[in-house]
């Protein structure tokens, strides 16, 4: 990095005519900007908004390969909010987000609090406690199939031997089901946020804490008037990021339970692959898909609506 | 400056004998919690697993035999279509990026902040909520008429832009100053050339950051191989696991042990490239 700081003086000896350097931020031809964002811009038309506007017409469509689609309004949105196991699929999918949210901010909070330092045993025991994150939640996913197998000698289930309860099904009890899967979103997300949280506690007024220890303040008033405060935009962000994240879950539902037992964990994605890819119902799937994008648009835009109101 | 003002709980005030070990159980048990079960992982890739219910902590007559049956179902074909996909996705991504990203800080011209809103609305269509689709897409392309399905292009070609790594490198080129830009200028430097020796040289901390990002971001893609496979010789190593788990002979010290070469790649990036990994994290989404 020092070469930026170094290399721009011989530059700034040369005579430097204004009327040169003014040309030059807008050289060439007005072309020559688009030339470089072509392949980004091909891709993203390709692979994101093309589908998108697809999955917007196919939403209104009877889609029918080879046949040709029909046009059948909103029949499909109908079909789709009326239907008890979107209905059903809505609200697990709510839930999975708001307590794998919830539950990953608050573990990683904790984890940040008593993991900030900079001594050595402190930087191994984050990298380690971070790996899960960087892990495939495919490998993630079987790992924890096996460890929650039902029966006694399971690995999660000797565990809670030890303490004298359960075995518990885990993913394989309707009742234990999805929350089983939120642990396991719980166990990659919190290590994620813990990081996200010690970069938003370095950059807590260190002159705030001295003031909050003069002030004899206790170690919790401190917290809570002062650390916490300072960490209000990581809040937001993590809350954004995550609750997206919980919305649109697919693989690891997909790879736990596949919706099961008994339709318990079903998210909405899980539905709108079965319909779509298995089932061929091309037309219900896309309007299921549009509510899930317009369910992540509508929360961006409320978050980033409250932040704005919140600096002003 | 005292040490109780370093960290927020101010841990290091006490220096008692209990709060010493207190300390120590909980760095322990946060170990045990979130790097135990890849331990567990580790230990039964290379035990001799009976019991499909068990994962062994502790090491028993280690063994490659897991290895070996896994190498007899095709891991070995699916890891190396995980790199194939990594390495090509990998170098599309960060070509495209860069380039975007030339344009869109080093450039002014009309229409600049509807890209850029267009580029981070890209953000809120993740492959999951296009999935339908982009499964039609990817089997006729439009205008090319191409079809992607059971290629190894139709993973790559997908991956290959990626708003995350154009935001985090247009954001650095901004700050490359325009002096040396514009006395490679004067000399006569095309507009490649400027791009190629004398911007992307300087971007070399944020080329770390989108590389070590879209290299996890692409190992760890399920959906899109999953769309793009019409049989199991397009399989990424990840969409495989799955495939041996249901295979009944299969026991689950061969899963692991897959499941062992589909972590460690991303794994051994981490490691690596650990800081760039956490700059990333904080800036990128501080930032945001």
């Amino acid at each position: 990095m020092t070469a930026v700081e170094v290399d721009p003086a011989p530059v700034a000896g040369q005579e430097r005519p204004s009327g040169r350097s003014g040309r030059s931020g807008r050289s060439g031809r007005w072309w020559v900007p688009w030339l470089f964002l072509a392949p980004a811009l091909v891709l993203f038309l390709y692979f994101k908004f093309i589908p998108m506007g697809n999955a917007l017409v196919m939403s209104f469509q009877n889609v029918q390969p080879f046949l040709g689609n029909q046009w059948v309004g909103q029949d499909n949105y109908v079909k789709v909010v009326t239907s008890d196991g979107f209905q059903q699929a809505a609200w697990h999918t709510v839930l999975l987000a708001v307590f794998q949210t919830a539950g990953s901010m608050l573990l990683g909070l904790v984890l940040a609090l008593l993991m900030e330092g900079q001594s050595r045993r402190l930087t191994f025991i984050r990298s380690a406690a971070f790996l899960p994150v960087v892990v495939p939640m495919a490998v993630i996913a079987e790992l924890w199939r096996i460890m929650y197998h039902p029966t006694g000698d399971g690995m999660l289930n000797s565990l809670l031997g030890l303490v004298g309860l359960g075995p518990s099904g885990f993913i394989n009890d309707p009742h234990t089901s999805m929350a089983s899967v939120i642990a396991t979103g719980v166990w990659r997300g919190a290590p994620y946020d813990m990081m996200i949280f010690l970069a938003g506690l370095a950059g807590v007024n260190r002159d705030l804490y001295e003031a909050a220890i003069v002030d004899g303040a206790s170690r919790w008033r401190r917290l809570l008037h002062v650390t916490l405060p300072g960490l209000r935009s990581v809040f937001s962000i993590l809350f954004i990021l995550a609750a997206i994240r919980g919305l649109r879950v697919f693989t690891e539902v997909y790879l736990l339970t596949n919706g099961g037992p008994n339709g318990s964990t079903e998210v909405v994605m899980t539905l709108i692959t079965k319909l779509g890819l298995e089932q061929n119902r091309l037309g219900v799937a896309s309007a299921g898909a549009v509510l899930l994008f317009l369910a992540t648009l509508l929360l961006t835009v409320v978050v980033s609506v409250l932040r704005r109101r919140e600096k002003e | 400056m005292s040490a109780a003002s370093e960290t927020a709980l101010g841990l290091k005030e006490s220096r008692t004998p209990q709060a010493r070990l207190l300390r120590l159980v909980v760095h322990a048990l946060v170990l045990v919690v979130f790097a135990g079960p890849l331990l567990a992982l580790l230990v039964s890739a290379f035990n001799h697993v009976s019991d499909p219910t068990q994962l062994s902590v502790v090491p028993s007559r280690p063994t490659l035999d897991n290895f070996a049956v896994a190498v007899d179902h095709g891991v070995l074909k699916y890891l190396l279509n995980s790199f194939f996909v990594v390495g090509f996705g990998l170098l599309l991504q960060v070509a495209v990026s860069t380039l975007a990203s030339y344009a869109l800080a080093r450039k002014r011209f009309p229409f600049m902040t509807l890209v850029f809103v267009a580029i981070l609305a890209t953000l809120m269509l993740p492959e999951e909520i296009l999935a339908i689709p982009l499964s039609l897409i990817l089997s006729d392309l439009p205008v090319l008429h191409i079809n992607l399905i059971g290629t190894l292009a139709g993973i790559i070609v997908p991956v290959g832009a990626w708003a995350f790594s154009i935001l985090v490198m247009t954001e650095f080129m901004r700050d490359v100053p325009r002096e040396l830009e514009e006395a490679a200028r004067i000399d006569g430097a095309g507009e490649l050339r400027i791009f190629a020796w004398i911007i992307l040289p300087m971007c070399r901390p944020a080329l770390g950051v989108i590389g070590v990002f879209g290299f996890t971001m692409i190992w760890d893609q399920y959906l899109l191989p999953m769309l793009v496979a019409s049989d199991s010789s397009t399989y990424t190593l990840p969409l495989a696991l799955r495939t041996l788990r249901i295979d009944p002979i299969v026991t689950p010290g061969v899963v692991m042990a897959a499941s062992l070469l589909a972590l460690l790649p991303s794994v051994i990036v981490f490691l690596f490239f650990q800081r760039s990994f956490v700059h990333g994290l904080s800036s990128g989404a501080l930032k945001g």
